[in-house]
């Protein structure tokens, strides 16, 4: 007897979970649609593919952030370690560098950008200063010292790098299944007990004290993922652009929480996922494309892509708007 | 106690700005001297006025904040600049479109935010886009116009003391937040927001109206303060606004109001601002490569938090 209203809830998490994907599939397929309609040659495999390997930062960097967002806070540095670990990783490896530097050079990126979100880390959830205004003051430290690093753009690495990046494995590009990486470690680590208490601590961080859930560690945790996946985005950054530059993830901060809101994550905490937000990174690059697709005036581009933007982040509040009336 | 915790957060703040100004004149002479500290009111004066709006969002609570604000600035000074075009009798039309356009998009916000229940950062994260693309449609890339000499002499020109007016404006606007926030039922209503929505409403406050009222009026703020950068400016460009965003929630955190909503003042605030800019013209006149003085912005910043950015323990 007592069993049914735990299934029960169970069941209600389950469809809240489903629910948050939904609106951010429909958009999806709105999305793709349109594109197809516009863009002849939209599904051709070699577009496609090129389409993933612009997509892919992005959504590195949403991944992250969807965690420390369901962990109940918001990580406005991602950004500024983008840059700092771009910059790191181009400078470490040199002109011409052998395979040991490179991997080296990298190694030593992922180290930063985890180390940089533990700083992130031990500030919020040990010291207890608020998630924005914290993230804000280091993404200052880590914006400064990308600029410390390597004052202007410049650099190159070898050109392996960037032939791997656009390279084919197993018939499917890389950069596709470094996505599929993501969503396997992702589902993997949402059904371990760690998954369930990040879950717990943001959606009711008391309840999650008092049951022994390690509130502190949990979140320290999720600045640190969220840190290490900004220097795996910077990775991909490195790749793709073939070059450094101390400026370029200043835009993607606000761009990855948008993505996350878009996937059906809820600022909040607590509910949510990194499928939602791949998705959001998607929609986000489709509207993009189908503006400059659809010949609209340039002055009008911003504007457009901004309320349309707008409408997709408000879309389940009008939603429920409608609803709460009929 | 309450009333006594937040005299103290601004008390701080303020000894913090003299001490700092205290260590630039210590540390590079010529740093403390009287037109130095008229030229840092003068610039804190621009981050004060952004920042009384987003003092009145982040009072509210419910996480309340207005990432909107750089671009209703932007969108503020551009709109006086083509409208005025530099005539001394078209500077109020032109102020009042401006600060209409400002209610109107914090308006937005504000029903974004209660009637269709947006998170605040999402809500204005996303008006902040609409608005920068307003702007684009509103000039055509083309930013003509003037800035009315009117302007320059009520902003910028000293009127006494070498007191350029901006400063008075903002002792004047300070004088109206205090009456607003401490003598007005709607201070009183905001306050009770805060700290906690349901027995707010339980006890009769209209919270969609009240919240709708704050957001119109921190983007009715941003406007003004876009106003009043042109007169110092004089000329606008499409970022004008963009790097005072986060700097104004800096400002209110540092000035004691709390990120948590019902608790603070806008004499902290201006506290804020005040250490906030007195800390970039140090860092700006002690010459810093760029990257030295971000490093050290941030670190500073960070070290402001541990004073009093703290949230409560669970265990307590």
């Amino acid at each position: 007897m007592i069993r049914i209203p735990v299934a029960n809830t169970i069941r209600l998490r389950r469809i809240a979970l489903r629910q948050s994907y939904r609106f951010a599939l429909l958009l999806l397929i709105i999305a793709v649609t349109v594109n197809a309609a516009l863009q002849s040659n939209f599904f051709r495999p070699s577009v496609l593919s090129d389409d993933l390997q612009t997509y892919l930062p992005l959504m590195l960097l949403a991944a992250g952030q969807t965690i420390v967002i369901i962990g109940g806070g918001v990580d406005l540095s991602v950004g500024a370690i983008v840059s700092l670990v771009d910059v790191l990783v181009v400078r470490t490896m040199g002109g011409n560098p052998g395979a040991s530097q490179v991997f080296l050079a990298i190694g030593l990126g992922l180290a930063t950008g985890a180390l940089a979100g533990l700083v992130n880390g031990i500030c919020v959830a040990y010291l207890r200063f608020q998630p924005i205004v914290t993230t804000f003051a280091t993404s200052f430290v880590f914006s400064g010292l990308a600029l410390w690093v390597m004052s202007s753009p410049g650099g190159n690495v070898p050109p392996g790098l960037v032939d791997a990046y656009q390279a084919n494995l197993l018939g499917l590009p890389v950069v596709l299944w470094v996505m599929v990486v993501v969503l396997v470690l992702w589902n993997f680590l949402r059904s371990t007990r760690y998954g369930r208490y990040l879950y717990a601590v943001g959606g009711q961080s008391m309840s999650a004290y008092v049951t022994g859930v390690p509130v502190s560690l949990v979140r320290l945790s999720t600045y640190i993922f969220s840190g290490l996946m900004a220097a795996f985005t910077a990775v991909a950054l490195v790749m793709s652009t073939n070059t450094g530059d101390p400026l370029i993830g200043g835009p993607m901060t606000l761009e990855s929480i948008v993505a996350v809101v878009l996937g059906g994550t809820r600022l909040s905490g607590g509910q949510g996922g990194v499928a939602g937000s791949l998705i959001g990174v998607v929609i986000l690059s489709l509207i993009l494309n189908i503006i400059s697709f659809a010949n609209i005036p340039t002055w009008w581009q911003t504007l457009v892509n901004a309320l349309i933007v707008l409408l997709a982040l408000t879309g389940p509040g009008i939603v429920a708007l409608v609803r709460r009336k009929l | 106690m309450m009333k006594r915790l937040r005299l103290g957060s601004t008390v701080i703040a303020l000894l913090l700005a003299i001490g700092l100004f205290v260590l630039g004149g210590l540390v590079h002479p010529g740093f403390a001297n009287y037109s130095l500290a008229i030229n840092i009111l003068r610039l804190a004066a621009f981050l004060g006025v952004v920042a009384a709006g987003q003092t009145l969002v982040i009072i509210g609570g419910g996480e309340g904040i207005d990432l909107s604000v750089g671009s209703v600035i932007t969108l503020g000074a551009i709109l006086v600049y083509q409208v005025a075009n530099g005539s001394d009798v078209m500077v109020l039309p032109a102020l009042i479109v401006a600060l209409a356009v400002g209610v109107g998009i914090g308006a937005v916000n504000g029903l974004g935010i209660t009637l269709l229940r947006i998170p605040p950062l999402v809500m204005t994260l996303g008006m902040a886009g609409v608005v920068q693309g307003l702007i684009l449609v509103v000039t055509q890339g083309r930013l003509t116009g003037a800035t009315a000499p009117l302007m320059v002499a009520l902003i910028t020109s000293p009127l006494a003391f070498e007191i350029p007016g901006v400063v008075l404006i903002w002792l004047l606007l300070g004088i109206v937040m205090w009456m607003l926030l401490e003598r007005t039922p709607y201070g009183k209503q905001l306050f009770a927001i805060g700290v906690n929505r349901t027995t707010a409403r339980l006890s009769g406050v209209r919270v969609p109206a009240i919240l709708v009222l704050t957001y119109a009026l921190s983007g009715m703020l941003a406007a003004l303060a876009g106003f009043v950068l042109l007169g110092y400016t004089q000329r606008v460009f499409l970022n004008l606004g963009a790097d005072y965003t986060l700097p104004s929630v800096a400002a209110v955190v540092v000035g004691g109001t709390l990120l948590a909503g019902g608790q603070g003042s806008y004499l902290g605030t201006m506290a804020g601002a005040l250490v906030l800019t007195i800390l970039t013209s140090l860092l700006t006149t002690l010459l810093l490569p760029e990257s030295a003085r971000q490093i050290v912005f941030g670190g500073t910043l960070l070290l402001l938090l541990s004073f009093y950015g703290r949230q409560h323990r669970l265990r307590s």
